[in-house]
């Protein structure tokens, strides 16, 4: 099936690969980049970093670019989508289209650029050509490669130096109810200069039930002493197919602090790469997996302490229903040199079923030896001691049960540092575990 | 004097298909202070896990009637929502949740149970506050996740923040004492007194005199090989402190 995409790729650069206005050095990296494609194809489960998410369903499937025709949603389609309503600033895509119509960067300082990348490598390459590619690499695997070769558009954040925006910055991805099966493979750049501070929201999500395949690529670079906040929702169709790469690299003195949220797709796969690049760097990497059904979701995160004197904190935990399924894998890399690293990475892993499961792998590389590097992880049911102990509080086994497992949630969730991130998330994880309404969040 | 508030009658219970309670008889009425006493492996903590439904503990032989109502049968929550409440030797973490949260979501449980209008997080804001002052303690439990990160003596407190605000008619303290230094016992201690009431009876568990020189009971039982096998006053702890338990275990009255 690999000849599927290949065939796509020829169509996609014979029709001018997505925008005319493309810079020259584009075409070789795509072709490039397709070239990889066609030497490794999709990752199989022979494969380590791929052997509890078998991806045949996704090389077997004929998606395909849509044509950028398709109609629109309205603004009021994506109210539910948004953070903090309509006026907060926002770079709005359909099927992977930047749709200049629904977006707004209004009452963003001077110089903040909020948008799409298409048109900011027409407009300004060299800011975004400064980094665009520079920290993911095209060849990590198939996905990345595929995503490469289909470079055309996606987000573009630039914050200059100094520069302190408020109000989280929304990157809204939806799909449309588009029939067969479609695929994009939004391209997204983030940076924050030195010193900047901004949130970036960024949410992946299905106004109908496309069985599409998003394959996107984000890097988010942060210079010395910046500071940034970077959520991550996929609540995309349970039909949906979502693969991800977000890449991470810190200056000195900087700090990220990131969550990425998962309640959708009935598969997605997502690799995090977070690269201390500079000393005294601090970085938060949290996760939280709500799924149920036939979901599978895996996540591969590396924390590359390239430099000393970092301090990183993993938290993920995964609540896994019916028949969902998890995977969580943990590489912890202390590079020689980097002295008085301080590491924590936590995983757990609910099963609310029988037949769900949940793998967690952490994997620690430590090449300095004055360092301080933990790691743990749990697997299994609730907590009958903790049952027993809220029913004898007065709640019934239902409600017990539902509070434990919110609980699991909240505790990723309440380190949500802005507000109106951390009630929508906080909205959608009571609904799907069908919490009383007396349960309330304080 | 009427009827009592807990009567147990001969009860027998097994835990892993061992007995452990070997028949225990007891009458608390509402009001009284009862301490149960007795070495370790008599089956103290197994009575107060009984009496709260540890799924663990099979009930063999025996009736514990509260309030009128076969209590055995009742699930934990219809114990705790009919006002029975077992302050836990080891209290239990609950991950993520905050212990503000933890007690609304209790509190209305109960009165959803009794027909009451459920409060909502101001409302309630309000009723703990009232709480806490009428126990003399600040807020500054409530807004962390229940029992998590806690020390011993916090886990402890915690308990008795929990007594204070579900406001139970029995209350069963189970060696609340355990792991506390004296100056956290005392503010248990404390804390349990001001919770006292002519309709509200209280069962304390406890290994040690030390803690009813704190709250001092109306009567005391020894409990040993799963039978209680002397009650006295508050005099019968000071001789138990003196004399140790030895002398009144069934195979030393033999011998």
């Amino acid at each position: 099936m690999k000849e599927h995409f290949l065939a796509e790729y020829r169509a996609f650069v014979g029709n001018g690969g997505g925008s005319a206005r493309a810079p020259a050095w584009l075409k070789p990296l795509r072709a490039r980049a397709i070239a990889r494609f066609a030497e490794v194809g999709f990752p199989t489960t022979h494969q380590e970093a791929w052997r509890f998410t078998s991806v045949q369903s996704i090389a077997e499937t004929p998606f395909s670019l849509i044509p950028p025709d398709t109609p629109l949603p309205t603004l009021d389609d994506l109210a539910p989508l948004l953070v903090g309503g309509r006026a907060t600033p926002r770079a709005v895509f359909v099927n992977g289209r930047f749709a200049p119509d629904l977006s707004s960067a209004q009452g963003l300082p001077d110089g903040v650029r909020l948008g799409g990348l298409a048109a900011a490598l027409a407009a300004e390459p060299a800011l975004v050509e400064a980094h665009l590619g520079k920290y993911a690499r095209f060849d990590a695997h198939g996905f990345t490669a595929l995503a490469t070769a289909f470079l055309a558009d996606g987000a573009f954040v630039s914050v200059p130096a100094k520069t302190i925006i408020e109000a989280p910055l929304q990157l809204l991805f939806v799909a449309t109810a588009v029939a067969g099966h479609p695929m994009w493979h939004p391209r997204n750049l983030i940076v924050l200069g030195r010193e900047a501070r901004a949130t970036v929201v960024e949410t992946y999500a299905g106004l109908g039930d496309a069985a599409s395949l998003t394959n996107t690529v984000t890097e988010l670079v942060l210079g010395d002493g910046a500071r940034g906040e970077h959520y991550r929702v996929q609540r995309e169709s349970p039909n949906a197919y979502h693969v991800a790469t977000t890449y991470s690299h810190q200056g000195r003195d900087s700090a990220l602090e990131s969550c990425a949220v998962v309640l959708g797709a009935g598969l997605s796969r997502h690799d995090l790469t977070a690269v201390l690049g500079g000393t005294g760097g601090y970085l938060i990497l949290n996760g939280l997996q709500v799924l149920g059904g036939r979901q599978h979701v895996d996540h591969h995160t590396c924390i590359d302490h390239a430099q000393p004197h970092c301090e990183s904190h993993e938290v993920f935990n995964g609540i896994f229903d019916a028949e969902a399924r998890g995977v969580f894998n943990g590489r912890i890399i202390v590079r020689p040199g980097a002295q008085r690293t301080d590491s924590k990475q936590t995983n757990n892993n609910l099963l609310l079923s029988r037949d769900a499961r949940a793998d967690s792998q952490p994997q620690l590389e430590i090449y300095a030896d004055d360092v301080k590097c933990t790691h743990g992880s749990t697997v299994g049911p609730l907590d009958p001691t903790a049952l027993y102990y809220l029913r004898s509080r007065g709640l019934g086994a239902e409600a017990a049960r539902a509070l434990l497992t919110y609980g699991f949630g909240t505790e990723i969730l309440a380190r949500v540092g802005v507000p109106d991130v951390r009630t929508q998330l906080d909205r959608i994880v009571r609904e799907r575990l069908h919490m009383d309404s007396w349960q309330q969040a304080t | 004097m009427g009827s009592p508030l807990l009567e147990i009658t001969d009860l027998h219970a097994t835990a892993e298909g061992k007995e452990i309670l070997r028949g225990v008889t007891l009458r608390v009425h509402a009001g009284e202070v009862h301490a149960i006493m007795g070495p370790n492996g008599s089956g103290k903590s197994t009575l107060a896990q009984v009496l709260a439904g540890h799924p663990a503990y099979t009930v063999t032989q025996g009736t514990v009637r509260y309030d009128g109502n076969d209590l055995l049968a009742m699930k934990p929550e219809e114990r705790a929502r009919a006002g029975a409440f077992l302050a836990f030797q080891y209290p239990v973490a609950i991950r993520g949740i905050t212990n503000a949260y933890f007690l609304r979501s209790a509190v209305n449980a109960i009165r959803q149970h009794q027909g009451l209008e459920e409060l909502d997080p101001l409302d309630f804001a309000q009723i703990l506050e009232t709480k806490l002052k009428a126990i003399g303690w600040d807020d500054s439990y409530l807004s962390r996740p229940v029992n998590e990160g806690f020390s011993g003596g916090e886990k402890k407190r915690n308990e008795i923040l929990q007594l204070a605000v579900l406001e139970p008619r029995l209350a069963i303290l189970d060696e609340t004492d355990s792991g506390l230094d004296i100056d956290a016992l005392k503010t248990v201690a404390e804390a349990v007194n001001k919770l006292r009431a002519p309709d509200r009876a209280f069962v304390v568990v406890t290994h040690y005199q030390r803690l009813l020189n704190y709250i001092v009971p109306d009567f005391v039982h020894v409990l040993a090989d799963g039978r209680i096998v002397k009650s006295g006053g508050k005099a019968l702890a000071l001789e138990l402190e003196e004399k140790g338990y030895d002398w009144l275990r069934p195979e030393a009255a033999i011998a």
